[in-house]
C-alpha cells in the first residue's frame, strides 16, 4: 500500500501538470464531480446526518451549482474545512467552490484574490446569554467573559464592538462550535457570540433553550456567500448565476413542485430555458437551472427545510426575505 | 630489504570517477547536490507559479499591521490595535510561560512517581505503575481535552460566587477569602509593586543567590576544617531579613490584591485561566509519566553495590541517597529528561485544542486566519520552535560533556 | 595424646526444612512486609486504599447503571434520571462512525474489519522471529497490498503492480550492489519506478479487472483512520529513516550535512506545525491544478516526521555494532552496500527494534492531531459531528472513555511487547 500511495501521487502530478490551467468547468465536467468545501458541522447549514449524508442551506448550494453543471445533485464531494483551511483549500484548487458561511470582505476579495459571487444569508454577529444573567443589552457586558469560534471575522469584530463601547471583556477563543457551546452551557463564559444564525441554530439544540436569549445588539453586518478563486470569472458566472436563478426561482413563484407546469411569463421560461439560451451563455445547456432547482427547490423551499421556522433551528427569514416582502433579496433579471 | 612501494601514482582519468573509491564519492556528491538542486528549483518554481496565478506573494508586512483581535493572557501589554507583531511576541511568551511551568511540575510529577512506583508498599507501586501506564498510552490530545473539559464541568460555575441580585449572600465564597476555584479559571491574589516595589524584589532575587554563595561556602569551609556549619538557621536569616529591612525601610511598596468580585468575575487578583490550567496539567501529568519511567530507570542502574558500599563506609542512609545514589543516578536520568522538555515545549503547540493564546493560537491561529498568510506563518511559527530545540539541544551537549565520566 | 574421638551421635540425614514460623508467611506477613512495615507506610497504605476507594466508588455506579439502548441524550436523561449511570447508547449507536468515520459505506465495513483481522497474521512473523518460522514473513511482506486492495478497494491490478515493482526493485539492488551502494538504490528505484508506470497504465486500462468497489481517502475516518496513518506512516517511515541514518553516517560531507539538517529540522519543530504545512502549506508547492488529497498530504508529512525520529534510533543501533562487524565485513571484501545489506543493517535494525517500536506508540498516538487540521478521526469524530449533533451534544465522558480504551489497549499492547522484546535482546547478549 506504502508504495502506490507514492505511485499515485506521482501519476496525479503527471496528470495534472498535463492538464494544468484548465478551466475550472472542464476540470468539473472531466472529475464528474464537484469539490464542494463546508463547514465541519454547523446545525442547518452544513452538517452531515446519521448516514454520513451532508445536509443544510449551504450544501444546498452546492448542489445546485453541481445539478446545473453536472446534472446530478449527488455528484458533490464534501471537504470539510476549519476557519483555517478553507481559503488555502479554494486557493490550491482543492475544492472548487466554497460555500461555508463565509463573510463577504474587502480584504478577502482583492487581498486574498476570491470571487463572491453573491449572498445566499444575511448574517451578523449576536450575542447569546444566560437568561439568568439579567443583562438585556451587550453594552452591559462590562468585564465579562466571551466565548468565541476563532477563525472567523468574529474575533476582530468583538473586538472593535468592545473597544468602541469603551468597556473591557474576557475573550475565549475555542476552535469548534461544539466546544464553545460545552463550555458556555457549563457557565466557563458569560456570553457566547457568532453570528445570529449559528446562535439560533445551536440553542435549538441545548436542553433548555428558554433558559438562552440572543441580545438584540447586532454588532455586525455578516453578508454570507459562496466564493470562487479570483480569475476564471466564468466558472464565477455559473456559481452567481446558479445562486441567482434560486432566488429569481422564489421570486417568480417557481417551485421544485411547478417545474414542469406551462408558464405565461417570459422571465419563467427564459430561466427554465424554455425561450432564448441563456445556458449556453454561460457554457451549460438550457435546462441547468431547471435541473438546480430540481434538487432542493428555489431559495425559499431551501430556505424552509433547513433552516426555517418549521425545522429545529427555526430562523425567521428577516433580511433574507425577497426585496418585495421587505428583505434584501433581490436578484439580477434573467435577460 | 623490502621496501614498501607507494601504490602506483596513475593519471586521474575520467573512468575513475566511476570506478575509484577516491573519487567515486565526489560523483555521489555532485550528482546529489544536482538533484537537491533541481528538486528545490522545482518546488520554488511551482511556488512561484502558484503564486503568480493567485495574485499573491510574500510578504512580512502583515506584521506590522494592526492585529485586530484581543488576547486574554497578556504577559505584556497589549490591545487589539497593536501590531501582528506584538501579538506575536506575546504568543511566543506565552508558550514559554506554559512549557517553563509544565517542565518544572512535570519533573515534580514524574520524581514523585518514579521513586513511589520503587516503594516497598505494594499498593502504592501499583497504583503508580497504573498512572504511568494510562497515561504513557493515551494520547496527550486526549488527555487535554478531557481535562479541559474536567475544568468546565467539574469546578464551581463563577456564578455561584456572583452576588445575587436580590442582594443575599452568595452561593460560594473566596477560600481562606484569598483564591477561588471556579470553572473561569482559578483566582489568587497578586503582587503589587509601588514606587520602590522593584528594590525588595531584587533583594529579594539577591537574597536566593546569597544562599547559594553561603552554601557553596559551608561546603568548602567543611572540606578544608572538618567541621561542619549550620545551614538551614543562617540560610533563612538570608532569605528573609534583608528582604524584610528593604520593605520596611521602602515604606511597605510591595502590596497583596485580592480578587474581588465584580459584575462579573472577579476583578484583580491574578486570573489563571482554565485554558491554561488544562494545558499546563495536562502536559504535566502526561510527561510526568515518562519522566517517571526515567527516574525508575535510572535509579534501578545504580548497582545495589555502591549503596551498600557506602553503606560499609558508615555513611548515614539519607546521605547515601543524597551523596552516593543521586550524583550517579542523574548522568542517566538527565538526557532523558532533557528531551521529556524539548517534547513539553513542542506539545504546547496543542493550545490550540483548548484555546490558550499560545504562539500557535495567535500567529498560527488567528493571525493566519485573519491575513491568510499561510506560508509566512508557518515558517515563522516552525522557525520559533526549531530555535527553543536547538536551543534545549545545545545546552543538553553542553551538559553531557560536562558530567561525563572523566577518566584520570 | 590420646585420639579419643568418641562420637555420641552422628546424624546420617538432612533434617527436613522446618516450616518459616508464623509471622513469616502467608497473607498476614505479606500485608505486613508490604502495606504496614512502618507508620509512614501505613499511613500510604491507607491513603492509596482511599484513593482507590475514590475511584471505583465513582466508576462503578458510572458503568453499572448506564444505560446502552435509548437513541439520544435526551431520552438518556430520563432514563438515568440522575442515577450517576454513563450514557453509554451513544457507543451503541455511533460505534460504526467512531470506528470507521461516517463516510465509509457502510456494506463495506467488513473490508477494514478483515484487514485489521489480518493484522494479526502478518505482524507476528516480524515480531516474533525466533518463534515463527522464516516462510511466514511472506505473509507480513503481502499484507500491506492486500490492507491497501481491501481498504481502498478499486482493481486488484493496482497493489500487484506496486508489489511488483517493489520486488524488481529489490532484486535490481541485490544483483547491483557489488556495483557500490548509489548504483544499487539508483537500479532498484528506476526498476521499481518503470514497472509501477508499466502497471500503472495497465491498471488504468481495466479498472475493473477482479475490483472491490473503490472507496476514496478522504472517506476514511474515525479509529481506522489512525490505524492507517500509523500503520502506513511507520511502516513508509523505516526504509526513508534507514537512508537518513546511513546518510547521517556517511563520509561524504554534503550528504551528511542534508541529512543533519533534514533531521534536526524535522525533529525540532512540532507535528502540529508540520500538519499546518500539509493542509495549507504544501498544496503550494505541488504543480499549479495538481490535486493531491490532504490524507496523501498527512501521510507525506507524518511519514517525513517518524522517519527522523526512527533515523535516530537506528542510528543508535548502528553506533552500538562493534566495530569488529564492519572491519569483518570489510575483510571479506564486501563493499559498503553489500556489507550494510548483508552484515551491518540485520544486527543494527535487530538492536533498533524496541526503539522503533516506541517510536510507532509515539506516532500512532499523535494520529490524533490530525483532528486539528479538519480530519475526522476519532478525536476529530467526537469533537466535531458526535458532540456537535443535536441527538449526543453533551456525551463527553462516555464518548471520551471510549477513545481511551481503544488507544489503550493498542499503545499498551505494542509497548509491553517492546519491553518484552528487550528482556530478549539483553539475554541474548550475555
Amino acid at each position: 500500500m506504502k508504495k502506490t500511495l507514492f505511485l499515485g501521487a506521482l501519476a496525479a502530478t503527471t496528470l495534472a501538470a498535463s492538464g494544468a490551467f484548465a478551466s475550472t468547468l472542464d476540470e468539473v465536467k472531466a472529475r464528474g464531480t464537484l469539490n464542494c468545501g463546508v463547514t465541519t458541522g454547523v446545525p442547518g447549514f452544513a452538517e452531515p446526518d446519521a448516514n454520513g449524508v451532508w445536509q443544510g442551506f449551504d450544501v444546498a448550494v452546492c448542489r445546485a451549482v453541481a445539478a446545473a453543471v453536472l446534472g446530478d445533485g449527488n455528484a458533490v464531494t464534501f471537504v470539510p474545512t476549519t476557519g483555517k483551511t478553507r481559503f488555502t483549500a479554494l486557493a490550491s484548487g482543492e475544492i472548487d467552490l466554497l460555500a461555508r458561511n463565509t463573510t463577504w470582505t474587502f480584504s478577502r476579495d482583492t487581498d486574498l484574490k476570491f470571487e463572491f459571487v453573491g449572498v445566499n444569508y444575511y448574517d451578523g454577529q449576536g450575542f447569546m446569554v444566560p437568561k439568568d444573567l439579567g443583562v438585556s443589552s451587550a453594552t452591559e457586558l462590562d468585564g465579562a467573559t466571551v466565548c468565541i469560534q476563532t477563525g472567523t471575522t468574529t474575533e476582530l469584530n468583538l473586538a472593535d464592538f468592545f473597544r468602541s463601547n469603551n468597556i473591557s471583556y474576557e475573550p475565549v477563543p475555542i476552535e469548534t462550535g461544539s466546544e464553545a457551546v460545552q463550555q458556555y452551557l457549563a457557565g466557563a463564559c458569560d456570553v457566547y457570540t457568532t453570528d445570529r444564525s449559528a446562535l439560533a441554530a445551536q440553542r435549538a439544540n441545548f436542553e433548555t433553550p428558554d433558559a438562552h436569549v440572543l441580545l438584540p445588539d447586532v454588532v455586525s453586518k455578516e453578508p454570507l456567500g459562496p466564493l470562487v478563486r479570483h480569475g476564471d470569472n466564468e466558472w464565477g458566472d455559473i456559481a452567481r448565476w446558479t445562486l441567482n436563478a434560486l432566488i429569481t426561482a422564489e421570486e417568480l413563484g417557481v417551485t421544485s413542485a411547478n417545474l414542469d407546469a406551462e408558464s405565461g411569463n417570459p422571465e419563467v421560461n427564459r430561466l427554465l430555458g424554455r425561450e432564448g439560451d441563456l445556458g449556453a451563455m454561460i457554457g451549460l445547456d438550457a435546462e441547468w437551472a431547471k435541473r438546480a432547482l430540481a434538487v432542493g427547490g428555489n431559495y425559499g423551499e431551501i430556505f424552509a427545510s433547513n433552516i426555517g421556522s418549521e425545522t429545529p433551528i427555526g430562523l425567521a427569514r428577516g433580511l433574507n426575505a425577497q426585496w418585495k416582502d421587505g428583505g434584501l433579496l433581490y436578484s439580477p433579471p434573467f435577460r | 630489504m623490502t621496501t614498501l612501494s607507494d601504490p602506483p601514482k596513475s593519471d586521474f582519468r575520467i573512468g575513475m570517477l566511476l570506478s575509484d573509491t577516491r573519487y567515486r564519492s565526489y560523483t555521489f556528491q555532485f550528482i546529489a547536490l544536482m538533484a537537491i538542486i533541481l528538486s528545490v528549483s522545482y518546488l520554488v518554481s511551482n511556488l512561484l507559479a502558484n503564486l503568480d496565478r493567485l495574485g499573491q506573494d510574500l510578504s512580512y508586512e502583515f506584521l506590522g499591521a494592526p492585529a485586530g483581535y484581543d488576547i486574554n493572557q497578556q504577559p505584556i501589554p497589549y490591545n487589539s490595535q497593536d501590531t501582528h507583531l506584538r501579538a506575536t511576541v506575546v504568543g511566543a511568551m506565552n508558550t514559554l510561560i506554559v512549557a517553563f511551568l509544565a517542565c518544572v511540575t512535570a519533573t515534580i510529577f514524574g520524581v514523585i512517581a518514579g521513586v513511589l512506583r520503587l516503594s516497598n508498599n505494594w499498593i502504592i507501586s501499583k497504583l503508580m505503575s497504573v498512572y504511568v501506564e494510562i497515561f504513557r498510552n493515551i494520547p496527550v490530545l486526549i488527555w487535554l481535552i478531557i481535562i479541559f473539559t474536567i475544568t468546565a464541568n467539574v469546578f464551581a460555575p463563577i456564578a455561584e460566587f456572583r452576588i445575587p441580585r436580590d442582594g443575599s449572600d452568595p452561593a460560594r465564597t473566596l477560600i481562606f477569602g484569598v483564591m477561588a476555584f471556579t470553572n473561569q479559571g482559578v483566582f489568587v491574589p497578586r503582587l503589587t509593586f509601588d514606587a520602590g516595589g522593584m528594590f525588595v524584589f531584587w533583594t529579594f532575587i539577591a537574597s536566593i543567590i546569597g544562599i547559594f554563595v553561603y552554601k557553596s561556602y559551608v561546603k568548602k569551609h567543611l572540606f578544608a576544617t572538618g567541621k561542619e556549619l549550620p545551614f538551614w538557621l543562617p540560610a533563612l536569616a538570608i532569605l528573609v531579613v534583608p528582604t524584610l529591612v528593604m520593605y520596611l525601610v521602602l515604606g511597605r511598596p510591595v502590596g497583596v490584591q485580592l480578587p474581588e468580585m465584580g459584575r462579573f468575575r472577579f476583578e484583580g487578583g491574578l486570573q489563571l485561566r482554565t485554558s491554561f490550567i488544562a494545558l499546563w496539567f495536562a502536559l504535566s501529568i502526561y510527561t510526568g509519566a515518562f519522566i517517571a519511567e526515567n527516574v525508575r530507570a535510572g535509579i534501578l542502574a545504580i548497582s545495589k553495590g555502591q549503596t551498600e558500599a557506602a553503606a560499609a563506609l558508615g555513611i548515614r542512609p539519607g546521605r547515601i541517597m543524597s551523596l552516593v545514589v543521586l550524583p550517579q543516578a542523574l548522568r542517566v536520568i538527565i538526557p532523558p529528561l532533557i528531551s521529556q522538555y524539548l517534547n513539553i515545549t513542542k506539545n504546547s503547540s496543542l493550545a490550540i485544542a483548548v484555546g490558550y493564546m499560545d504562539l500557535t493560537g495567535t500567529l498560527g491561529g488567528i493571525t493566519l486566519n485573519q491575513t491568510g498568510r499561510a506560508i509566512e506563518c508557518v515558517l515563522l511559527l516552525m522557525l520559533f520552535y526549531l530555535t527553543i530545540s536547538l536551543l534545549i539541544s545545545l545546552f543538553m551537549n553542553w551538559y553531557n560533556n560536562s558530567v561525563k565520566l572523566k577518566e584520570r | 595424646m590420646a585420639q579419643d574421638h568418641s562420637t555420641a551421635f552422628v546424624r546420617t540425614q538432612e533434617i527436613p526444612p522446618a516450616p518459616p514460623p508464623p509471622g513469616e508467611t502467608g497473607a498476614v506477613h505479606w500485608i505486613k512486609t508490604n502495606l504496614i512495615s512502618s507508620v509512614p507506610n501505613a499511613i500510604a497504605t491507607a491513603v492509596g486504599i482511599y484513593v482507590v476507594y475514590w475511584l471505583l466508588s465513582g466508576l462503578i455506579p458510572w458503568i453499572v447503571n448506564g444505560t446502552w439502548v435509548t437513541n439520544n441524550i435526551r431520552e438518556c436523561r430520563e432514563v438515568l434520571a440522575g442515577s450517576g449511570g454513563g450514557c453509554f447508547s451513544v457507543l451503541t449507536e455511533r460505534y460504526a462512525q467512531m470506528l470507521f468515520g461516517f463516510e465509509y459505506p457502510s456494506e463495506f465495513y467488513w473490508r477494514p474489519s478483515l484487514a485489521f483481522a489480518l493484522l494479526f497474521f502478518a505482524v507476528p512473523p516480524a515480531l516474533f522471529p525466533m518463534y515463527l518460522p522464516r516462510w511466514m514473513l511472506i505473509a507480513t511482506g503481502l499484507y500491506p497490498f492486500v490492507a491497501f486492495w481491501l481498504i481502498w478497494g478499486g482493481t486488484i491490478l493496482t497493489p500487484i503492480g506496486a508489489l511488483a515493482g517493489v520486488m524488481v526493485g529489490y532484486y535490481a539492488f541485490t544483483k547491483l550492489d557489488k556495483y557500490g551502494f548509489a548504483a544499487a538504490l539508483g537500479g532498484g528505484v528506476v526498476g521499481a519506478w518503470v514497472v509501477w508506470q508499466a502497471f500503472g497504465m495497465i491498471a488504468g486500462g481495466m479498472p475493473g479487472f477482479i475490483a472491490l468497489e473503490a472507496v476514496e481517502s478522504r472517506n476514511m475516518g474515525g479509529f481506522m483512520l489512525n490505524m492507517i496513518l500509523g500503520v502506513v506512516c511507520v511502516s513508509l517511515s523505516i526504509p526513508l529513516g534507514i537512508v537518513l541514518a546511513l546518510g547521517r553516517q556517511s563520509s561524504m560531507p554534503l550528504i551528511k550535512i542534508v541529512c543533519v539538517v533534514f533531521i534536526e529540522f524535522v525533529r525540532g519543530v512540532p507535528l502540529i506545525t508540520l500538519l499546518f504545512v500539509a493542509n495549507v502549506v504544501l498544496a503550494y508547492f505541488f504543480p499549479p491544478d495538481s490535486n493531491i488529497d490532504l490524507i496523501l498530504r498527512v501521510i507525506i508529512m507524518i511519514t517525513m516526521f517518524s522517519a527522523a525520529y526512527i533515523a535516530e534510533v537506528i542510528r543508535g543501533g548502528l553506533a552500538a555494532l562493534p566495530t569488529g562487524q564492519y572491519e569483518a565485513a570489510d575483510s571479506l571484501g564486501l563493499n559498503y552496500a553489500q556489507a550494510m545489506r548483508l552484515i551491518i543493517l540485520p544486527q543494527a535494525l535487530k538492536i533498533s527494534i524496541p526503539g522503533i517500536v516506541n517510536v510507532a506508540v509515539g506516532l500512532f498516538k499523535d494520529t490524533t492531531l490530525v483532528s486539528v487540521i479538519s480530519m475526522f478521526d476519532l478525536v476529530g469524530m467526537i469533537r466535531g459531528p458526535i458532540l456537535s449533533s443535536t441527538d449526543w451534544a453533551g456525551v463527553y465522558w462516555e464518548t471520551w472513555a471510549f477513545a481511551c480504551i481503544l488507544f489503550f489497549v493498542v499503545c499498551f499492547g505494542i509497548s509491553k511487547y517492546s519491553q518484552w522484546l528487550e528482556g530478549q535482546l539483553r539475554t541474548d547478549r550475555h
